[in-house]
């Protein structure tokens, strides 16, 4: 089943001020099966984030469709969906990760991971197991659970965006060079995590500098090249 | 996923002046932002419409003079709009404009179903009484005439802002400007309002206390799923509170989107001068 459809799709950022306007991706054409790794590689610039960030509707779609086939909500195009459909996706279906980590001050890690769970009508039980879960399990340091993440390292603000994302077992995750900046270690962890979630069902899109490391986990892999997006492999990935 | 609006907000206006043919219209050459160069008529709110979901945090966005205040009040009945209406879901009030009702009914819908935060403590706490005073005051209001229960619902919210109870007795006039905000919260929920109006509620607070209302506000709504309208001019406070945002100038609605989208991909001219002085 295609759970993700892009036909025509187009962006461009028009900067007012400078009276320009930037062609940023135009006519993408490309479907994804429900439960597959899509891996999208290709140079900076290259128009990788647009895609993703219009799919989350971070960035207004202006040209084409994004067809997205919701468990709830049926099939909606997410280039012409409302702001609250938007939400609804967002709490309940569709999960974003990227190596940055924006959340309200003055609340804990664990608070954070619970109250994913809890905007998603999760009980409190349910909510305090499952975040103490997926805190484990991304090997966050219990020490840490109830301090403020603005004085983590960057590993560890990644690792707790990957867990607020993943404990809402999204159907469709969009993870944007979600091992920027990792060591090896954690990147590991990133990478069983994702086999984790696609065993589950999961959906995943990922953009990856060093795509090597998802190594026999991708289905398909994308090269933005020309701003187009064109299949580079197929099946099993291998190195070199 | 497809209820109806709580508050639904359309064609608000309100201007000081009595206006002239050469501002009715918005693009006119005699408007200098909302002034009226030929008769001095201040067009304070031109055409603000917008819908306000069941537990939803709207954010309002705009520069200072933009009319976010004098909505907010128009919408709170302090003062009167020169046209527009206003539309609450709850069945009493179905299909009426309440900005047409007696001020009979305005007086129910504000102890009933409103909450007012001001931007300035002053206008929303009488000064010189006790805290807790402060807050029985809106709960008599209300209908409530049980003197314990009072005590204990007025102590529960000042426990709840972080107001510590030996100082209830204190008048606000003494607290430091986070505290009387805090206080002013605790009031403005003491009644449950299933609406609840909030503006620039950490402006001028330093970072810590800004931090620790957010952080009230965000918890106020996870539990009691109150609907807000969250007006200010700082768009790191609408970042961390709203999902949805408007962008006001000059009294009209320019933008309105996800709020992540309205701060990396703004559509406007002005959003986008806005969004890029912060970075
Ligand atoms: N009573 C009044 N008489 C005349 N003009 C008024 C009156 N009250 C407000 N205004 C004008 O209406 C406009 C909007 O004011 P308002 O207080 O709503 O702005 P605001 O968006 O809340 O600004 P801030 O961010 O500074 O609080 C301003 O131009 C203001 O000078
Ligand atoms: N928010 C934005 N505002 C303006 N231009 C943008 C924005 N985001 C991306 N762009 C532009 O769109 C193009 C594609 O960028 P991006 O999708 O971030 O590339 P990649 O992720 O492949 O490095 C670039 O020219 C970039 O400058
Ligand atoms: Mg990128
Ligand atoms: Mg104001
Ligand atoms: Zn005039």
């Amino acid at each position: 089943m295609t759970i993700v459809e892009l036909n025509g799709f187009g962006k461009a950022f028009t900067i007012h001020h400078l009276n320009k306007t930037i062609p940023a991706v135009n006519n993408i054409q490309f479907s994804m099966d429900a439960g597959e790794f899509i891996g999208i590689i290709g140079k900076s610039g290259s128009g990788k984030s647009t895609i993703l960030k219009s799919i989350y509707r971070t960035y207004l779609p202006d040209a084409g469709e994004i067809i997205y086939q919701s468990k709830q909500l049926g099939r909606i195009d997410l280039a012409q969906a409302t702001e609250r459909e938007m939400i609804f996706l967002r709490k309940n279906e569709i999960g974003y990760v990227s190596q940055f980590l924006n959340v309200m001050p003055r609340t804990t890690c664990r608070e954070l991971v619970q109250n994913a769970l809890l905007e998603m009508g999760e009980t409190r039980e349910t909510a305090r197991t499952e975040a103490e879960n997926a805190l484990t399990h991304f090997e966050m340091d219990p020490a840490l659970w109830d301090s403020y993440p603005n004085t983590f390292s960057g590993g560890e603000k990644l690792r707790l965006n990957i867990a607020m994302a993943t404990v809402k077992k999204p159907r469709l995750l969009l993870l944007d060079e979600p091992t920027a900046s990792l060591d090896q270690h954690s990147k590991i962890k990133v990478r069983e995590m994702i086999e984790k979630l696609k065993q589950q069902g999961t959906t995943l899109v990922g953009i990856f500098h060093d795509i090597e490391f998802m190594e026999g986990l991708c289905d398909k892999v994308f090269d933005m090249k020309t701003n187009q997006m064109s299949l580079a492999f197929e099946g099993v990935l291998h190195e070199g | 996923m497809y209820e109806k609006p709580i508050l639904q907000v359309k064609h608000l206006q309100k201007q000081f002046g009595e206006g002239c043919p050469h501002c009715f219209d918005k693009e006119s050459v005699y408007l200098e932002k909302n002034y009226c160069t030929v008769c001095g008529t201040v067009h304070a709110v031109r055409d603000v419409s917008f819908d306000l979901y069941p537990g939803e945090v709207l954010g309002i966005v705009g520069e200072s003079g933009s009319g976010k205040s004098t909505m907010l009040q128009g919408l709170y009945f302090d003062s009167s709009m020169t046209s527009g209406a206003v539309y609450i879901n709850q069945s009493e009030l179905t299909g009426q404009n309440v900005l047409s009702l007696s001020s009979q009914q305005k007086r129910y819908i504000r102890n009933y179903i409103y909450g007012m935060v001001y931007q300035n403590p002053v206008d929303g706490l009488k000064m010189k009484f006790s805290s807790i005073g402060n807050i029985a005051e809106k709960m008599i209001a209300a209908g409530n005439r049980n003197v314990s229960n009072i005590e204990k619902r007025s102590k529960e919210l000042l426990e709840n802002v972080h107001i510590p109870l030996r100082r209830m007795k204190e008048e606000p006039q003494y607290f430091s400007g986070g505290m009387q905000q805090r206080v002013q919260i605790a009031k403005a929920l003491s009644n449950n309002p299933p609406i609840l109006f909030l503006d620039e509620v950490t402006t001028g607070l330093d970072l810590s206390v800004q931090a620790s209302v957010l952080d009230l506000i965000k918890q106020i709504q996870r539990e009691l799923h109150i609907s807000m309208v969250v007006v200010s001019h700082d768009l790191a406070v609408i970042r961390m509170l709203a999902d949805r945002s408007i962008v006001m100038l000059n009294g009209e609605v320019i933008e309105n989107g996800l709020t992540d989208q309205i701060l990396e991909d703004p559509q406007h001219e002005y959003t986008q001068q806005l969004v890029y002085s912060l970075l």
